[in-house]
């Protein structure tokens, strides 16, 4: 078995266009919360998303690219041209053939699917763009990545809905860790602010009126939002013979399925997920420091996550830090996974835990310490990424601090 | 207004899970077993049926406790509806 090392991150979030200044971002307590700009927008209830604002394509793409590539991929592709520009690798000679592209998405190409269905059925447009299937198919970002950069291995994707990314990077840990490949590029991308999209959110009553307050009271939602991040996963062998700087290290992930509701969230399904992910890494529960929660701002995943978290972790979860990375990026469903785990490699690396934002006080039912509108210098070694999907989904992956 | 409170009560009806018989307008909407998803479909149906918008959140508590107090709010949600057409 392998141990499996984190040697580059990438990232496009609403308060940060790389790695570097997402992380910042986050330590900052930035809110990438606004209005929505997409079409239609006085057509929708919705006052607050978390858009990529300023993103622009032709700073990445060439014009020919652009017409193949729907903005969930453009997402995928820059965050992963970062993460393989910081981890120094080139997939072009041998090494392709040995590397993973292994990439979530919860809905895929959903602009260019819903710019096309807006003109067949409400412009009753004759003709339309030859390239919108292959733009829209959820695997187009792995596909994209897989083509940019010469990576020929297991390439997928997985949709698990919120928990796409999670399931995403642990697939392509469980890869490396198991020998089949040498690396693995991973993570997921999602561009789901369409009006469409927006609209059937708008349905499930779920979304916040005014912003994204995790386990505060006061909470009202969750807040929609897009993106894409990306790590590079290798063996320890692999990069330590190459000399790599090494982030941080993977060392455990776990699954679980509610067969319950639909929606509504099951703390016992989230419990096996997260005693699974210490399981495989071998450690005791109070091994961990931080959790970086799914914790989406709703009332139900909120109180759900919690009595989890008490469950999992006995008296220690009194000890741990909590937070949700959600309250600055909004909810980007299929790359929130993935965002998040870029958010806790970097806080295990900086030892600082990234604040939950637009905390306002304790709800009677979430009494943890979810570093409340503050990042909080602390020193970490090891920590949790939650996930946890509609379909009774979940998915959470271990990190630990890499000393060399 | 009969007609509203009629098409409520139906729609609230095929809901139901767990009463036998027909709805009282005192019965409790938490009592006729409604779950969560069965509360939103609900909803919608309402809107669609009267065209018009239920003010709802669903991480707050659902405004409506009894199958009357629910009918009194689409009655009243119907009757701006109109009066400003």
């Amino acid at each position: 078995m392998n141990r499996v090392v984190i040697t580059g991150l990438g990232a496009v979030s609403p308060i940060g266009q790389t790695a570097k200044s997402y992380w910042a971002a986050l330590t900052a307590g930035q809110s990438g919360f606004g209005p929505p700009t997409i079409f239609a927008a006085e057509r929708l209830n919705t006052k607050v998303v978390a858009e990529v604002k300023g993103f622009v394509p032709e700073q990445h793409f060439d014009s020919r690219q652009i017409g193949l590539v729907d903005r969930v991929s453009q997402f995928a592709v820059v965050a992963a041209r970062e993460a393989i520009g910081q981890a120094g690798l080139s997939f072009r000679e041998g090494l392709g053939e040995r590397t993973a592209a292994i990439v979530g998405s919860g809905i895929g190409g959903q602009t260019t699917q819903d710019d096309a269905f807006k003109r067949i059925y409400g412009e009753n447009a004759a003709r339309v763009h030859p390239l919108i299937i292959p733009r829209t198919m959820p695997n187009a970002p792995a596909s994209q990545i897989s083509m940019f950069f010469g990576i020929k291995g297991p390439t997928y994707a997985v949709s698990t809905a919120c928990a796409s990314a999670t399931h995403s990077i642990g697939q392509a840990f469980h890869l490396v860790r198991a020998g089949a490949v040498t690396c693995a590029v991973t993570g997921g991308a999602e561009a789901q602010l369409t009006h469409g999209t927006v609209k059937a959110w708008e349905a499930m009553r779920i979304l916040a009126p005014d912003t994204c307050r995790p386990f505060s009271r006061e909470r009202k939602g969750m807040v929609l939002g897009e993106g894409a991040a990306i790590l590079v996963l290798e063996s320890l062998d692999h990069a330590a013979a190459r000399g790599a700087r090494i982030l941080g290290e993977i060392v455990g992930f776990g699954m679980s399925a509610d067969a319950g509701d639909l929606t509504a969230p099951d703390p016992d399904g989230m419990v096996r997920a997260m005693s699974a992910a210490l399981a495989d890494a071998a450690l005791a529960p109070d091994a961990i420091d931080y959790v970086n929660a799914h914790g989406t701002g709703t009332t139900a995943n909120d109180l759900a996550e919690t009595a989890a978290l008490h469950k999992a972790f006995a008296a220690h979860a009194a000890r741990l830090a909590v937070s949700s990375t959600k309250s600055m990026v909004g909810h980007a469903l299929g790359a929130a996974g993935a965002l998040e785990a870029v958010a806790t490699v970097m806080a295990l690396h900086e030892g600082v835990v990234p604040p939950t934002m637009n905390y306002v006080g304790p709800d009677s039912a979430c009494d943890l310490d979810y570093a409340p509108n503050e990042a909080r210098p602390r020193p970490l070694n090891v920590a949790l990424s939650n996930s946890f999907a509609f379909g009774g989904l979940n998915a959470v992956l271990t990190f630990r601090r890499f000393d060399a | 207004m009969v007609d509203v409170a009629n098409g409520v009560i139906e729609l609230v009806g095929s809901k139901v899970r767990n009463k036998q018989g027909p709805l009282q307008m005192s019965d409790a909407l938490e009592s006729l077993g409604l779950e969560s998803l069965d509360v939103l479909e609900l909803t919608f149906a309402i809107e669609e049926k009267f065209n018009i918008e239920i003010p709802f959140n669903a991480n707050t508590e659902f405004d409506f406790k009894t199958v009357g107090e629910l009918v009194h709010a689409v009655e009243g949600l119907v009757a701006k509806k109109t009066a400003s057409a």
